[in-house]
């Protein structure tokens, strides 16, 4: 197959009055992981609604491996799997109940069913724990089960809303790992999330949506470098000596801000460059009486592009 | 790569055996829904067992309590009641029907069921089956409390058995209507809240625990061209005795005309979900 094993194009959808998506385009290549980041609200569910068939667009088209996710809804299904925090598992049935009957459901046929079943339990480290209630299933476990769940019928496509929203470091880990070694074997995964970090480690491209509509696009590194902007706060004795600084700064070739005695540096070449702004301040400026460094947060991304956008 | 199985489209000479696997496959499906909603049912007992304890209490209060000031021409006040609250369980009962919906609407089990290969109608059709199957177990458990306090169906065993299954096709055929409503509201509470009213006003304004006689005029004319009460007037025709076939044929045309309107309803109102 050649091309992008998942494609939108101008997708819209309103719920009422609000726009969760505003023309939203992406693609995902055949066999690569894509990450889509944003924040709550930002549209990330309602993309992989609609892509899953869960939803229909009001406009635009979508479709996975070439079938229309409308118009070829049935065929769709059986080439993709879910997961995520909308799509549910059973709490009043066991993980192995849950398995088979999703199984069952996903027309593998019985036998195979309850092959796939024990092969997914063993592989998500849920044997020990197949025949109780998912009720009584940890956070983590639940969501194991959840992915599990989605890959019953070996779906060549893979959808993973928010996986590891509210886990402890380690059920993200295995859950990474997991994704890591579907993708080994040629799945096609997309996968949403608040986290900047998770899409690092796991997507091949990222795709940042804010507001419905994509934001920016990139790999891991070209996204990192490009908001990757450390802000020095430094704080000085009344606003003249902030003045010296700042003008001794920029004599360095430092990007500076002042708000009263304050003074924001910002630097790409990360908290090291604080050195650097301080050596460039001796005997030049008063020294600062108060430092302070902020990494950049998702936050920082969303501004920036927003704000970039307003400028434009 | 992996390999992708798309299974094609059919050609015309296959599409005969095709509808046929479909709705083997759309049985199975159904079958497999039903299992689920059943385990489930019996694992959170709590909504069946307040399913009977209303119904069983209902009957104490009217056998004993209330049963001595309501005099009914002709029979026993408990032979005169017992159909009343068959109606009454499976018209209460159909509400769990939207109950059960919403709720796995709000958990998010019928998201990921629209994302399965399988047959889309599965989900109501197991939803209804296995509800079906909880009225045969409920209305089974009102009659031995029935027969506990007295009740004979005087017109024998095969006059309750056709009674019992008016109640149970009627229970069905309403059970739709409530699926229309549990797709509606994705809030288990608010569908209990919506579905009582209806099925109070329809269960005290037929003639399910008093003659319709008792009521004045206006209210006749509404409680007795309704449902339920057609249903209660079939089943007393069928375990009292006397001319039943007119009852039991309107009891029919009711179930009948519900099941149809209201699974259209409920198939479209699914379809549309994700609109």
């Amino acid at each position: 197959m050649n091309g992008p094993a998942v494609e939108a194009d101008g997708l819209r959808k309103a719920f009422g009055q609000v726009t969760a998506l505003d023309g939203l385009s992406l693609a995902v290549p055949a066999g690569s992981v894509l990450g889509l980041l944003g924040p709550n609200g930002s549209g990330k569910t309602t993309t992989v609604s609609i892509l899953s068939t869960a939803l229909r667009p009001d406009a635009g088209r979508a479709s996975v491996l070439g079938l229309d996710v409308v118009a070829d809804a049935a065929r769709v299904r059986q080439v993709i799997g879910l997961a995520g925090q909308f799509a549910a598992v059973d709490p009043n049935l066991t993980g192995r109940e849950n398995l088979r009957l999703i199984g069952r459901l996903s027309r593998v046929g019985r036998e195979r069913a309850r092959v796939r079943t024990d092969e997914l339990l063993e592989e998500f480290g849920l044997s020990a724990a197949a025949g109780r209630l998912v009720r009584t299933y940890s956070g983590g476990m639940r969501r194991r089960l959840d992915v599990a769940a989605a890959l019953l019928h070996r779906p060549p496509v893979l959808f993973l809303d928010e996986p590891t929203t509210g886990l402890d470091p380690e059920s993200r880990f295995a859950l990474w790992d997991a994704v890591r070694a579907l993708s080994r074997t040629g799945t096609t995964v997309l996968l949403t999330t608040q986290y900047l970090e998770e899409a690092d480690a796991l997507a091949d491209q990222i795709i940042i949506i804010a507001a419905g509509r994509v934001a920016d696009t990139g790999t891991p590194a070209e996204l990192k470098s490009r908001v990757g902007t450390v802000v020095f706060h430094l704080g000085f004795d009344g606003p003249a000596a902030a003045d010296a600084a700042r003008a001794a700064l920029a004599c360095a070739g430092y990007q500076t801000s002042r708000d009263g005695a304050d003074i924001a540096v910002r630097s790409a070449a990360g908290s090291g460059a604080l050195t650097g702004a301080l050596r460039a301040l001796e005997g030049r400026a008063p020294d600062p009486v108060s430092v302070a460094v902020r990494e950049p947060t998702l936050d920082d991304v969303f501004l920036s592009l927003t704000s970039g956008r307003q400028a434009a | 790569m992996s390999t992708i199985a798309v299974t094609p489209a059919p050609d015309a000479a296959s599409r005969v055996t095709a509808a046929f696997t479909g709705a083997a496959a759309a049985l199975s499906d159904t079958a497999d829904v039903a299992w689920r909603n059943l385990r489930t049912l019996f694992r959170t007992p709590q909504a069946l067992i307040f399913a009977t304890i209303q119904p069983v209490i209902f009957v104490l209060l009217f056998r004993y309590a209330f049963g001595g000031a309501i005099h009914v021409p002709g029979t026993d006040y408990v032979d005169f009641l017992m159909p009343g609250i068959f109606a009454q369980t499976v018209a209460f009962g159909a509400i769990g029907t939207a109950v059960g919906l919403s709720a796995d609407l709000r958990t998010g089990i019928l998201i990921r069921f629209r994302t399965l290969p399988m047959a889309p109608i599965a989900v109501l059709g197991g939803r209804t089956l296995a509800d079906l199957a909880r009225n045969l177990l409920v209305v089974a458990v009102m009659a031995g409390v029935g027969f506990a306090a007295g009740f004979r169906s005087p017109n024998g065993a095969g006059g309750l058995l056709a009674a019992l299954g008016l109640v149970v096709a009627f229970g069905y055929a309403l059970s739709w209507g409530f699926a229309v409503l549990g797709l509606r509201v994705s809030d288990p509470e608010a569908a209990q809240a919506a579905g009582v009213p209806v099925m109070f006003l329809l269960v005290f304004t037929s003639a399910a625990f008093v003659p319709a006689s008792a009521m004045p005029g206006w209210l006749q004319a509404f409680g007795t061209h309704q449902p339920v009460n057609a249903l209660v007037s079939a089943e007393r025709a069928l375990t009292i005795g006397g001319p039943a076939a007119h009852d039991v044929l309107i009891c029919l045309a009711w179930s009948g005309g519900m099941l149809l309107v209201f699974a259209l309803l409920a198939a479209r109102a699914y379809a549309r979900m994700g609109r």
